[in-house]
């Protein structure tokens, strides 16, 4: 494998943008049959490297060689005819449209002008048959959950003759069945032969699949190293260039085991809340300073519970007593009144207001709570985003840029700080730190701990175990959208127990492996 | 100079710069056409001129556009507004025609209440049916866009009533202090709103649920009401705008009041740099966005455009404005001008051959 041809070559490329330099002479080569990890933080450069690659931007300096050609993309369609393919982490497919049509929408098998749409469906059969897929490729895509949408949509790639696969964080929405699908076939696209370029945060699924791993830092090239040969604290440490004391003095707290909260009163109280179609009736206590992790699969329910709690969708089932007596949570605003808050896992649809600042998205909650005709005075929102910015570090920490400059780590921490900002008493945290990077992971990581410590409960939901292990006292597990299990965090659970509990009894599957 | 280029960018860099200069650019080019076209002269104490018959006739369009401004913030559309003003006007109009003493004041004050009354009411149908129902806003007031018209030839029963009200015809053609009625009832308005949406959070709060509804909601914005309200907003600004179009020719027509100002008054609020799919908007803008319309109007006469190709005129003008404030359009036709440049590599390459 490694005394073959690079089948791409990239040299001495430097890309600046007004103001920023996003690459600084970086080289980066790719072989075939191999797949190549691009590690680096947020704002590494890696996906400025691929959008040079597959020539969204032209390169400042530098060249790019495929297969022997020096060649230059004017875009992807261009890259992707001469086998350079890419999916993107948001799936841009049309949902609305059948499998089949998205797999060869643009490039229809036609005769005399009309589309063959028998050829359409028997081909697509065939390349979904080769990734074990089993579809009906003639049904609305939408009707597929996201895995089997990245799939298709790596189905798609793979048909326009790829020598060159990018894959750009194609398991941040799937659970850890489906990746262990997605690195099958993954696995089986390098046997035949294909160079697969991944880019993902996990540093698990690294290991698990890459034969190689290239490290960016600050738009430089850090390194190139065969992932046997760079142990998973090296490669974290080449990726953020310091030592890495803040996640280490994380993972060497004692367990946070319960003791010290089931005593007192819980703060909420949830009796078999539940609607149909989206959780069965569960029911679940939350102290005042206790942090209450959510384990399960994607889809197994996590996201709806905390819907559910906050009012965002409309429970049919059972009800939710605040601080002993009833209260009836079923709109935000109800729920918002009674001290809950609620970070989104989907931040860009359902948390950021991207035109407005950063300033006007953290008053955004409590300006709400207010009413209109109570304007939080300018002097006051300037203390309190002042505040939180510095408490935060969120960067740049100009309160006046529209929120959409800001990058993903940061625009999350904007989101905390319009909680924060709220006082609330119990605040349900869908997927905090994902896809952001690992420094500002740590950081939220800590505020939680912090934020628990001051006497906040805090619904914290991962995909991560080891987050949630880290993080909580206790975990409630889910499964097919029922609460299954709530085990306390103490010396005896691990990421082990965590999983057969998911997997119920059942053998639970190999997924990092 | 560095200075003076920041200074320059800055001014450049504003969102109101291109609508600003446009207007000012169309200024220039009437005066140069006819050089008295500025001058302002006081007659009987009151000012006269072109420029003040611009302002006057501007005045229902930017009322208009100040509610559609609030709605097309929330990612709404108020197609309405046009109907509504007939409506107002009709029923002000229809009140006093009845009305024993028609130039007393008690009577055209109870005519306007009466008036206004029954648009607010209609607002809250467009509210209703949008906020609550969740009727798209194009096809929500559409409906009254098209009913309305009926329901002011219904009040009018198809005739134009005619009224000989001083006071009510002050408020088209009236003077205070020197100025127009019509312009100082335009500029309250204006204040009035501003006020309203930025001393309050209720600006804020629309921009956000045109932002982004679903965070809105999840943040714990009543989006339902804020939408609810601006529609309202948007019929009592129509309202009044119906007052001063029945008012500056003394009759209400149920046909054609407020024909088609729904669209110059969308014209404007795109002009003045407001986004049509929701969020930030600018009032000023807005305002601004009005005066070129009214001043294109104007122009369209005053240049003795053949009334054959003037409707052609001002469609290319609005193009034209539409496209310079387009901040895409703009750094496209930048980018062309400068010209392909050289990378810098090849001139350094060069460079480190020559010592070799």
């Amino acid at each position: 494998m490694t005394d073959s041809r690079p089948v791409l070559t990239m040299t001495g490329i430097s890309k600046s943008f007004p103001g920023v330099r996003a690459l600084h002479d970086v080289d980066f080569r790719l072989f075939p049959g191999e797949v190549h990890a691009l590690m680096g933080e947020n704002g590494a450069g890696k996906s400025t490297l691929i959008k040079v690659l597959t020539g969204v931007y032209g390169i400042d300096e530098g060249t790019i060689t495929l297969a022997g050609d020096q060649v230059a993309f004017s875009g992807p369609m261009q890259a992707a005819a001469a086998g350079v393919s890419t999916v993107y982490q948001e799936i841009n497919l049309c949902t609305n449209l059948s499998v089949a049509e998205n797999i060869f929408i643009g490039r229809e098998p036609r005769r005399l002008g009309a589309v063959r749409w028998g050829e359409v469906r028997r081909r697509a059969r065939a390349l979904l048959a080769r990734l074990d897929l089993d579809l009906d490729v003639a049904a609305p895509l939408g009707s597929y959950s996201l895995a089997v949408q990245q799939m298709v949509a790596i189905a798609r790639a793979i048909d326009v003759r790829a020598q060159v696969l990018i894959l750009d964080e194609p398991t941040s929405s799937l659970d850890a069945g489906e990746v262990a699908q997605l690195f099958r076939i993954m696995r089986q696209l390098r046997d035949e032969g294909i160079a697969i370029l991944f880019v993902t945060h996990f540093l698990d699924q690294v290991y698990a699949v890459a034969d190689r791993i290239t490290v960016l830092r600050n738009g430089a090239l850090v390194g190139e190293y065969l992932t046997e040969e760079l142990p998973q604290f090296s490669l974290v440490e080449k990726m953020i260039g310091k030592e890495l004391d803040a996640l280490e003095r994380l993972d060497e707290q004692p367990k946070r085991a319960v003791a010290a909260q089931s005593g007192g009163a819980p703060l909420v109280e949830v009796a078999e809340l539940g609607r149909k179609g989206a959780v069965a009736p569960f029911s679940l206590r939350i102290h005042a300073g206790e942090v209450v992790g959510l384990a399960g699969l994607l889809g197994s329910g996590r996201t709806e519970v905390a819907r559910l709690l906050f009012g965002a969708d409309r429970a049919d089932h059972g009800q939710v007593a605040v601080d002993g007596g009833r209260a009836s949570l079923r709109t935000p605003v109800q729920a918002i009144d009674r001290g809950v808050g609620f970070c989104s896992e989907n931040r860009r649809a359902e948390g950021i207001v991207p035109e407005l600042s950063v300033r006007e998205n953290m008053i955004l909650a409590m300006q709400a709570a207010r009413g209109w005709l109570r304007p939080i005075p300018r002097r006051r929102q300037d203390e309190l985003v002042d505040r939180y910015v510095k408490a935060l570090s969120i960067r740049p920490a100009n309160p006046d840029l529209p929120v959409r400059n800001l990058s993903g780590g940061n625009q999350q921490k904007v989101l905390l700080a319009r909680w924060l900002i709220t006082e609330p008493r119990l605040l349900i945290l869908d997927e905090p730190t994902r896809g952001i990077d690992i420094g500002a992971k740590t950081e939220i990581q800590k505020l939680v701990v912090q934020l628990s410590d001051g006497g906040m409960a805090v619904l914290f939901i991962s995909a991560e175990l080891e987050e949630v292990l880290r993080l909580s006292h206790r975990v409630a597990v889910m499964r097919d959208r029922t609460m299954v299990a709530q085990l306390d965090n103490d010396d005896s659970l691990d990421a082990d127990r965590v999983m057969q509990t998911i997997a119920s009894g059942t053998n639970r599957e190999e997924v990092t492996r | 100079m560095n200075d003076t280029a920041a200074r320059l960018r800055a001014v450049t860099g504003h969102r109101l710069f291109w609508p600003a200069l446009v207007l000012v650019l169309m200024l220039v080019a009437n005066t140069v056409y006819r050089p008295g076209f500025l001058a302002v002269e006081v007659k009987d104490g009151h000012l006269y001129g072109t420029p003040i018959d611009i302002l006057r006739l501007s005045a229902p369009l930017i009322l208009v556009a100040l509610g559609m401004t609030l709605v097309i913030a929330t990612g709404g559309i108020d197609l309405s507004v046009g109907s509504l003003c007939a409506i107002s006007g009709a029923i002000a109009c229809l009140y006093i025609s009845k009305a024993p003493d028609q130039n007393s004041l008690s009577t055209v004050f109870t005519a306007l209440a009466l008036a206004l009354g029954v648009a607010l009411v209609l607002g809250m149908w467009n509210g209703v049916l949008v906020a609550v129902i969740g009727i798209q806003p194009i096809i929500a007031t559409l409906i009254l866009m098209v009913a309305g018209r009926g329901v002011a030839q219904l009040v009018t029963e198809g005739q134009i009533i005619t009224i000989n009200s001083g006071p009510y015809r002050a408020i088209g053609l009236g003077h205070f202090l020197t100025l127009p009625l019509a312009i100082l009832i335009a500029l309250a308005a204006a204040l009035l709103v501003a006020a309203f949406t930025r001393r309050t959070a209720l600006g804020l709060i629309v921009e956000s649920v045109g932002g982004n509804a679903e965070a809105s909601r999840l943040a714990g914005i009543r989006s339902g009401r804020i939408i609810f309200l601006v529609y309202v907003v948007s019929a009592a600004c129509a309202a009044v705008a119906g007052f001063m179009m029945t008012a500056n020719v003394s009759s209400a027509d149920g046909n054609a009041a407020g024909l088609w100002v729904e669209l110059d008054a969308i014209l404007a609020v795109v002009i003045g740099g407001t986004s049509l799919a929701g969020g930030r908007f600018s009032l000023s803008g807005t305002i601004l966005g009005a005066l070129i319309i009214q001043t294109l109007t104007t122009t369209v006469y005053a240049m003795n455009i053949s009334p054959q190709t003037s409707l052609l005129f001002k469609a290319v003008v609005v193009i034209a404005v539409c496209l310079i404030q387009a901040p895409a359009f703009r750094a496209r036709f930048a980018r062309r001008r400068s010209g392909p440049t050289p990378g810098p590599a090849a001139p350094q390459r060069e460079k480190e051959q020559v010592p070799a």
